[in-house]
């Protein structure tokens, strides 16, 4: 029985159902001390004197160190020229919650008390914290050496004015990506042991290896004497490959108090450390026919860093160029794009990395000409679409060519799942009976660049390479350990692979097990992001398995006196086919695997491991159709999902219950996105006044619906498996597909766009724009 | 200061603390049973809920010092007949209730206590008793399944 | 995350209750549920130096029925109130309204006199107190006096306790009027963004200014005959609810003759 495809339960939940699991916060080696930061209460400032003395007698206190403590070491990697982040503000701040000190106590209790008596005297600077302050004639300046907030500018080649002219229509939005909060509930935290043999750090982290690699050129020590070990991680959506400068700065406090010292996170300081995600303003144009046809796409980003342009943040609008298109054949396209600097947390990957914002845009795009045509979205949809004949198709930017789909069959599926004839009779229905909420329909067809990627893609976000590496072991009893470079911190990366391993090896499940993210163990792995890890890793694995299981069936045939060509392999045994009774298991196999008398002659002991480092031509092309149906009361509006249909192409699926939960978790987030969370800061002071879970909105279970899911299957020519990776899928497709609906809900007023997060009260006043609100005693205003 | 005796998972732990330690400390970082977790400072998050005295709370919300003589079950002390494991904890692994854990300490104790109440929710109801409860990774349905089978498979294995 | 240092004492009886306030005065805090102060204390927003926990008072919690009211002692945790068979049959508005407190773990602990006590106007249980004409009880040193719901609120997280009072019991009148409790969120974690309790023939909303407040206007043009609907817009008349992060004054003022008409429907008005 094959297990790929298979409904596999996983190998990493019985150490999580039973709090076995360790996350770094879990770990209390002896002597360990405790690190909390001190941080910018304000916005802009410079920094003027920090007074550590009442702190310093406090009970408990081990040290305070600030930035000079950091001189002598660079500052944190990937940073642009004269923009780099320092470990610890020098001089200025330029966001509120940038560390600005550091206290080493013995207990967390002990910290928390000597950071409240750490007397930081600021002065006060203007700040700016949208883009357009950014960018303002007198702005003030986060850098002002640079001369300008702006720090990238990468403009049109043609701004398409004369094809805009001749189409038959044309439209403008603008629209708002916001800023949000990533928010995986484990925040972000390490521990660090400096000792004689050298340093361990214990980190909450999604790429270990490539934290060992920076950190140990950082701190200017070997290889041999840094190991990065990521434990039991809980959830990182990208926040979790951030150059932390947590993480550079706890190392040194081991060294320097000669013991091990713990750093974690509060969620406050979670909310306004940790990198943001999204943060991108588009001003965008449409040429199209009256008959729905886009002829012309003019795409212009502008993307909020933060404070310091961090190596992710800075690819961010370029991967939302490469996506602008959509799955649509638009003849002329051009994208720009612009990035700015501003007084708030630096923006980073959350989940989907720029290609909710590509995914966002143009389905509100499809949308709106719909509407301007008085076509139905469903149509417009289906006349633009990039037909599933025409791949590989080649897209406005050469780096993107779409490897394979079919969008029709996809949107069809989703259509036929959303009853969406019944829908639109119950929205007409409920139109005319003030009594009854007002329906909205939306979709959104999407497809996005996963699966990261082909040699070149990661290295320009400052990875060692793009490969993903995979080893197979067998052991002389015939067990096997996969030892992965991959980082998962929730997609049960250990079950797919084992479930590939299985496969190919003839090994049954339970005898395989997984080892990754410490460095000591696995060679060199690139990590977990970018919806990579089944394509990656999962085709490391099954190509190893096939290299290694080549070398084996030669031992089995010698042991059997058979024909290699003539074994099989399952269920820990190779047998002879035809010969029932010819048999040898995977553990004599695998004993004689390390027995040279027992060996064919062209084989040495031990041959029965096999080492991968996987490449791929190039990234894969998950797609989707999504379907939204939304209730709005009339009076409130308030908004109720009322279905979500989640139809997926995500090629092979290697655990249907994994890829279904993947679109699950990201769908949720992507509705929060569209509903409910933004982070805000306040306009006069920067300010930020979301920074805890009562005011930053992540809902909770009474506050998302139920899901309806869907497949089709175009497998990914591209790699081994067919598969093409699914996790940022929900998070990407499923923002347009619910303010679509809304939209759709309230077209009858006028209403042509809501910019999320689409609040109750913003439905109100979009229905009520005409109102004339009234003071208590009755006068009209 | 002062000595603080608690009974988790049938096992008196005694310690002397600040006044000021949170429960969730108390239980963490003196008892050292670690796979109760924090996830937010402002009791929003539930991923530290444990059950004091059958009931859930939220730990980070009470002092240990109002938990003296108190007694107090966590992940650590749920156990049944699904290999050892109780039809909750069997439940999320049948129907994928959790993915990287975090909050799921918190997650089993509410549906714990839930089902010790209404043995038989509706989805709904599943729901509203898990509005304390945070999940970043799962959208909350495969929760809803989860709890759904344990109440299906609360007699044990068929 | 982590409260300043502080002495925690707890209090077995009332005298000791009494004297813990006495010694410590402005620098004591009385801890019951602690789901209102713990929070604030680990934002550092509170730092009282003293806690003096109440918990253990004996004969605080219980509902019991005394003539034509309801007696609910200041300790009764919110989940007692909300399963209690004999609240649902007196009162349910009470019931219904402890139901929507929080989340069922803020429930198990959180405690009536708690969350009176706190004066917090998007607090559920003060409005439906205000519109059932709800009295508390409060205990000094030197006895005892009550304290009618409309006198006990006097502002943003005040009320009329004086620093040496503890309240004791929350009575309520038993009508069997017909009642409803409405509050709107955004999510469903939320305090309330504008509330709406309807008891009889009292209205009282949360959230519209710095203490829970009676629609007194929406009352008196419902005793002069006006349809529900004509009356309840005028529930945000006499109101100051403020533009915040959850919502605009406007915006609230809206939600309130909403919830309002809503309550009034819903209690069969």
């Amino acid at each position: 029985m094959s297990l790929v495809g298979a409904k596999v339960l996983r190998k990493e939940d019985p150490r999580l159902l039973t709090g076995r699991a360790q996350f770094v916060d879990d770990f209390k080696p002896t002597n360990v001390a405790f690190a909390q930061f001190v941080v910018s209460e304000h916005a802009h400032a410079n920094i003027v004197s920090i007074d550590t003395r009442d702190a310093m007698k406090m009970p408990g206190v081990l040290g305070i160190w600030t930035s000079h403590d950091f001189a002598d070491y660079p500052d944190l990697p990937g940073g642009l020229p004269d923009l780099e982040r320092p470990p610890l503000a020098t001089g200025r701040v330029r966001w509120a919650g940038e560390p600005v000190a550091v206290v080493v106590a013995e207990d967390r209790y002990a910290a928390a008390d000597a950071v409240a008596a750490v007397r930081v005297e600021y002065e006060v600077l203007p700040a700016v914290t949208t883009i357009s302050e950014a960018v303002a004639p007198d702005a003030p300046l986060l850098f002002p050496h640079h001369g300008s907030n702006s720090i990238v500018t990468v403009p049109m080649v043609d701004d398409l004015e004369r094809v805009m002219e001749s189409c038959d229509m044309r439209a403008t939005l603008h629209l708002v990506n916001q800023r949000c909060a990533v928010v995986p509930i484990e925040p972000m935290g390490c521990l660090a042991d400096w000792t004689m043999e050298g340093l361990t750090v214990w980190a909450t982290f999604q790429a270990p290896h490539h934290l060992r690699n920076k950190l140990a050129a950082w701190l200017n020590v070997p290889h041999t004497q840094c190991r990065v070990i990521a434990p039991a991680v809980g959830g990182g959506f990208g926040a979790k490959i951030v150059w932390s400068p947590e993480l550079f700065v706890t190392p040194l406090l081991s060294k320097w108090t000669g013991r091990p010292v713990k750093f974690m996170q509060s969620r406050t300081e979670a909310m306004l450390q940790m990198t943001h995600g999204r943060d991108q303003e588009h001003d965008l144009e449409v040429g199209f026919d009256k008959n729905g046809k886009i002829k012309a796409l003019r795409f212009v980003v502008t993307q909020n860093l933060g404070a310091y342009p961090d190596p992710t943040g800075l690819g961010l609008p370029v991967l939302t160029g490469w996506m602008a298109a959509g799955c649509y054949k638009v003849p002329k396209v051009q994208t720009a794009f612009r990035s700015v600097v501003t007084n708030t947390t630096p923006v980073a990957a959350y989940r989907g990395a720029g290609r909710p914002e590509a995914t966002y845009s143009i389905e509100r795009l499809v949308d709106l000409v719909a509407d301007r045509t008085g076509l139905d979205p469903v149509e417009v949809r289906m006349r633009n679409f990039i037909q599933s004949n025409e791949f590989p198709y080649e897209t406005h930017n050469e780096a993107v060519i779409y490897d394979s789909g079919n969008f029709p069959e996809a949107l069809r599926e989703c259509v036929r799942l959303l009853d969406y004839d019944a829908v639109k009779a119950q929205q007409a229905a409920h139109r005319n009976d003030p009594s009854k909420p007002l329906i909205g329909i939306g979709f959104s067809t999407w497809i996005e660049i996963a699966g990261f990627g082909p040699n070149g893609s990661l290295e320009g976000f400052g990875h060692l390479a793009s490969w993903e590496s995979a080893q197979v072991r067998i052991h002389p009893d015939g067990s096997c350990t996969l030892f992965i470079g991959s980082s998962p911190h929730g997609q049960g990366t250990e079950t797919v692979v084992s479930q590939i391993a299985a496969d190919e090896l003839g090994i049954s499940f339970d005898r395989i097990n997984v080892v990754h993210s410490d460095t000591a163990t696995v060679i060199q792995g690139i990590g977990t992001m970018g919806s990579r890890s089944v394509p990656m890793v999962g085709s490391a694995t099954k190509v190893a398995s096939q290299r290694l299981l080549v070398r084996a069936k030669k031992i089995a045939a010698h042991l059997l006196e058979a024909a290699e060509e003539d074994l099989e392999v399952a269920n820990d045994a190779f047998s002879v086919k035809g010969s029932p009774g010819k048999k040898v298991g995977w553990s004599d196999v695998a004993l004689a695997s390390f027995q040279p008398l027992r060996l064919p002659p062209e084989l040495q002991a031990g041959t029965l491991e096999e080492r991968l480092f996987q490449e791929s031509p190039n990234f894969s092309y998950p797609s989707g159709a999504y379907g939204c149906v939304v209730e709005i009361d009339r009076r409130t509006g308030k908004v109720k999902v009322a279905k979500m249909v989640l139809v997926d192409d995500c090629g092979t699926v290697i655990n249907p219950l994994l890829a279904e939960g993947q679109v699950h978790g990201g769908a949720a987030q992507g509705i929060a996105q569209a509903l409910y969370e933004e982070m805000k800061y306040d306009p006069d002071t920067g300010q930020p006044i979301t920074s805890n879970l009562v005011d930053y909105l992540i809902p909770s279970a009474p506050d998302l619906p139920g899901f309806i899911p869907g497949r089709i299957n175009t497998p990914c020519p591209n790699n081994p498996l067919g598969a093409k990776g699914i996790g940022e899928s929900g998070a990407i497709g499923s923002p347009p597909s619910v303010v679509n609906a809304i939209v759709d809900a309230l077209s009858h007023f006028g209403v042509e766009h809501l910019d999320m997060p689409v609040l109750p009260e913003k439905i109100w006043a979009a229905m009520n724009s005409n109102h004339t609100t009234h003071n208590a005693n009755g006068a009209g205003r | 200061m002062r000595r603080i005796e608690i009974t988790i998972n049938g096992r008196k732990h005694s310690h002397e603390v600040e006044d000021r330690t949170l429960l969730i400390h108390f239980i963490r970082e003196h008892a050292r049973l670690t796979g109760s977790h924090i996830g937010c400072d402002t009791s929003n998050c539930g991923a530290c809920t444990v059950l004091l005295d059958d009931e859930a709370v939220k730990s980070c919300t009470v002092l240990a010092a109002q938990a003296d003589g108190q007694s107090v079950t966590t992940i650590e002390g749920l156990s049944g007949p699904f290999d050892g494991l109780s039809n909750v904890q069997e439940g999320f692994r049948q129907e994928h209730g959790l993915q990287c854990g975090y909050c799921t300490p918190g997650m089993l104790m509410a549906c714990t206590a839930l089902l010790n109440e209404n043995p038989n929710p509706s989805d709904g109801e599943i729901r509203h008793a898990l509005e304390g409860n945070i999940c970043r990774c799962t959208g909350y349905e495969m929760i809803v399944n989860s709890v759904r089978w344990a109440a299906e498979n609360a007699g044990g294995p068929k | 995350m982590i409260p300043a240092p502080f002495t925690y004492v707890k209090a077995r009886t009332m005298t000791e209750a009494h004297e813990a306030l006495a010694t410590h005065g402005d620098e004591a805090k009385l801890l019951a549920g602690g789901h209102s102060l713990i929070p604030l204390m680990k934002l550092r927003l509170a730092t009282p130096s003293v806690l003096v926990d109440i918990a253990s008072l004996p004969g605080l919690s219980g509902i019991r029925q005394e003539g034509n009211e309801l007696v609910v002692g200041a300790l009764t945790r919110h989940v007692l109130v909300e399963r209690s068979p004999e609240v649902h049959r007196l009162v349910p508005l009470l019931a219904h309204t402890a139901a929507l407190v929080g989340d069922p773990q803020v429930r198990n602990r959180g405690t009536i006199g708690g969350s009176v006590a706190h004066g917090d106007s998007a607090s559920d249980l003060p409005v439906a107190l205000l519109a059932l004409g709800a009295t508390f009880v409060a205990t000094g040193p030197s006895g005892s006096r009550t304290i009618t719901a409309k006198d006990f609120f006097v502002g943003f997280w005040q009320t009329a306790l004086q620093p040496n009072e503890i309240l004791t019991e929350i009575r309520v009148p038993i009508t069997g009027a017909a009642s409803n409790y409405q509050k709107f969120t955004v999510r469903s974690q939320d305090w309330a963004v504008v509330s709406v309790a309807v008891a009889g023939d009292a209205i009282a909303l949360g959230a519209m200014g710095e203490i829970p407040l009676r629609a007194t206007a929406v009352e008196a043009a419902l005793r002069n005959g006006a349809a529900v609907r004509e009356a309840a817009q005028l529930a945000d008349s006499d109101t100051s609810p403020s533009s915040d992060i959850r919502a605009s004054a406007d915006y609230r003022r809206h939600l309130a003759r909403v919830l309002t008409e809503d309550a009034l429907v819903a209690a069969g008005r």
